[in-house]
């Protein structure tokens, strides 16, 4: 008995020193953390864009600081509506259940395109067999429906190997991932969930690249600096209107309209309410004046450069919101025509 | 005087033995902590997701539209890259063992020990990467069609890193057989080899069974290498080519996203560790027991 009310004495005393251990932990945290440093993280497939950014800026500016985090578009997003980081890089347009929650937390920004990807279907080295995809072969292997059933090469199309098929794919955080399943199954998120996952595209190459059955899918840069590795597959919509035939992700083919639906616009968001500090505006603004040259270099297609008249326009004039409304970046809706439509409203 | 002395060594004792208790207490604090938060997150996750979804399907996929809560592609994926893992350590351990306590010279032994803890100094991470970038390039020489990512890989390296643990576990039970175990068999006209085999080891068995088992549950709290070479595929079989994901590779994936707090993404990374939890706790209690038995064998 005597021991067990010491034991209990014991744990209280034991408690109130962890409680002034951990609130002398947290005052300290408090201090303010605004070290001067830019902060950016979401998509793991704008980041290699923000990331020559960011060492270009750098270069510019001795003593800026800007740290560019991965953690996919999703991610991203949670941490800007938390007020956690200053830009956030997206591979998708905000989601309306995002814009909700902006609206809640009184979080105001500015949405500025910033290149094209296209969005690459890769497959291994020695992957003799596929000539092309069509989007409904696409749908066949990555569809939920097809967990555990579409395992081998030959359940994709009669007269492929009996391989067996290893999928790799970004992560549930990843707007590619988002953008992938909306255009390819239908629905956002709707996903087979029996294929190697990960935020880092970099993972995937390893994967595709060392596994003669593997297809794997990632933004066109992680395919433009893994060219020696990997074999990149034409893509066929079936639709004669956007170019007859399998297609490429060239940028001439993106321009023109024929990688569909896989070509897609790359976004960052600046808070309003960050832009009104001297760095991240002068930050953001570098960006949209290299992002061109910069974009070609790591592998994205550059917009033209009527829109990127009009995307600095919109910088300038911190214009709120998204034109997107909360909704995907549609195919077939282009940002020319968004853009024209809604540029100076 | 000697009255006054007395007293002040009594409340030093007291002092002392509180400071110590305390420091013991820490353990059990953190053991209970840990029970509480997982059993309360746990409890969330039981309130959308019922047992018989955990446990009667075959497919895992919480994070995706279609979700899926069957615990058992990952449960299947520990109990495989755990089961290589041992398969190789087991052995090996035992010989290792055998061969330092029986054998060695007193010179082998001076060098053979500390190498062999040095093995168990590696960072797991280390392993993890030696996994997939020697390991499995080795075996895809065998193996043309295994994967970059599969079971097999992880789980030999696991094996290896577990090995200085089974072997010093081992080693342990061997220096507990008697003395008069081995003369006796000696005695009866027994080859070293016999005398190991007929003496020792089942003499030893208590302790080696023990030192299993404390392998089979570090095996399946490892999370590095799995994360890094298994795959993180939730898939429901028991090819070691294949890729797989285990308990631990999923709470790895899950918390490097950022899954916000109080969704059922979220719980479900509770209710898996608490079932990881359950499994070791259920490993250790299991080695405890068979150890204190075979204890009392030879008093």
């Amino acid at each position: 008995m005597s021991s067990c009310s010491a034991f209990l004495k014991i744990t209280t005393r034991f408690i109130v020193s962890l409680g002034i251990l951990v609130a002398a932990a947290t005052s300290s945290s408090a201090a303010p953390t605004s070290s001067g440093r830019i902060l950016m993280d979401g998509s793991s497939t704008v980041f290699p864009i923000s990331e020559a950014v960011a060492e270009e800026f750098q270069h510019a500016n001795p003593g800026a600081g800007v740290t560019v985090g991965v953690s996919g578009t999703g991610g991203g997003f949670k941490k800007f509506l938390a007020g956690e980081i200053d830009v956030v890089n997206a591979s998708r347009p905000i989601k309306a259940s995002e814009l909700e929650f902006a609206q809640k937390t009184n979080i105001s920004f500015v949405e500025l395109p910033i290149a094209y990807d296209a969005l690459s279907i890769v497959v291994n080295k020695k992957n003799t067999w596929v000539d092309h995809l069509t989007v409904a072969e696409l749908r066949k292997i990555w569809s939920p429906a097809s967990q555990g059933k579409v395992m081998k090469w030959s359940d994709v199309r009669p007269g492929w190997p009996d391989k067996p098929l290893r999928l790799f794919g970004p992560g549930t955080d990843s707007g590619t991932f988002d953008y992938f399943t909306e255009v390819i199954n239908g629905k956002e998120d709707a996903s087979r969930g029996d294929y190697t996952s990960s935020e880092d595209d970099n993972v995937i190459v390893k994967g595709v690249e060392g596994d003669e059955g593997a297809l794997g899918y990632f933004g066109a840069a992680f395919y433009e600096a893994n060219k020696t590795r990997l074999k990149v597959v034409p893509v066929d919509d079936e639709q004669a209107e956007n170019g007859a035939g399998p297609q490429l992700p060239t940028a001439q083919n993106v321009l023109a309209a024929k990688y569909s639906p896989l070509a897609r616009p790359l976004f960052i968001y600046a808070r309003t309410s960050s832009l009104e500090k001297p760095a991240v505006a002068k930050l953001v603004s570098f960006y949209l004046s290299n992002v061109k040259a910069l974009a070609a270099e790591v592998g994205y297609i550059p917009l033209p450069d009527a829109i990127y008249t009009q995307v600095q326009n919109r910088l300038e004039k911190k214009i709120p919101g998204s034109l997107f409304d909360g909704k995907a970046a549609h195919v077939g809706v282009t940002l020319q025509q968004l853009y024209s439509e809604g540029a100076n409203s | 005087m000697t009255r006054n002395s007395r007293k002040a060594l009594r409340i030093k004792e007291r002092i002392i033995e509180l400071l110590l208790s305390l420091c013991s207490s820490v353990s059990v604090l953190t053991t209970l902590g840990i029970i509480a938060v997982l059993s309360i997150e746990s409890i969330f996750f039981f309130q959308e997701v019922s047992l018989t979804q955990l446990l009667f399907d075959t497919e895992w996929t919480p994070l995706f539209l279609d979700k899926h809560f069957g615990i058992w592609p990952l449960i299947a994926g520990t109990v495989l890259t755990s089961a290589i893992a041992l398969a190789l350590s087991v052995p090996a351990g035992l010989v290792i063992a055998v061969y330092v306590s029986e054998f060695a010279h007193e010179r082998t032994r001076a060098v053979l020990k500390p190498i062999l803890e040095l093995l168990a100094g590696i960072p797991t991470i280390v392993y993890g990467y030696f996994a997939l970038l020697v390991i499995t390039p080795a075996l895809q020489v065998i193996f043309p069609t295994m994967g970059s990512f599969n079971a097999l890989s992880a789980g030999i390296a696991m094996g290896v890193m577990i090995l200085p643990m089974m072997a010093s576990l081992s080693e342990d039970a061997i220096y507990t057989v008697p003395k008069s175990l081995r003369e006796g068999a000696y005695a009866l006209g027994a080859s070293k080899l016999q005398m190991i085999i007929s003496a020792v080891l089942p003499g030893a068995v208590g302790g080696i069974t023990a030192a299993v088992i404390l392998s089979a549950a570090r095996a399946v709290g490892e999370t590095m290498i799995v994360a890094i070479a298994a795959g993180q595929q939730p898939l429901f079989h028991f090819n070691p080519l294949q890729p797989v994901e285990t308990m631990t590779a999923y709470i790895v994936q899950v918390s490097l996203g950022d899954t916000p707090h109080g969704t059922l993404e979220y719980h479900t990374l509770f209710a898996v560790a608490m079932m990881l939890f359950l499994l070791t706790m259920i490993l250790n209690i299991v080695s405890l027991r068979i150890r204190e038995r075979y204890k009392r064998m030879y008093r």
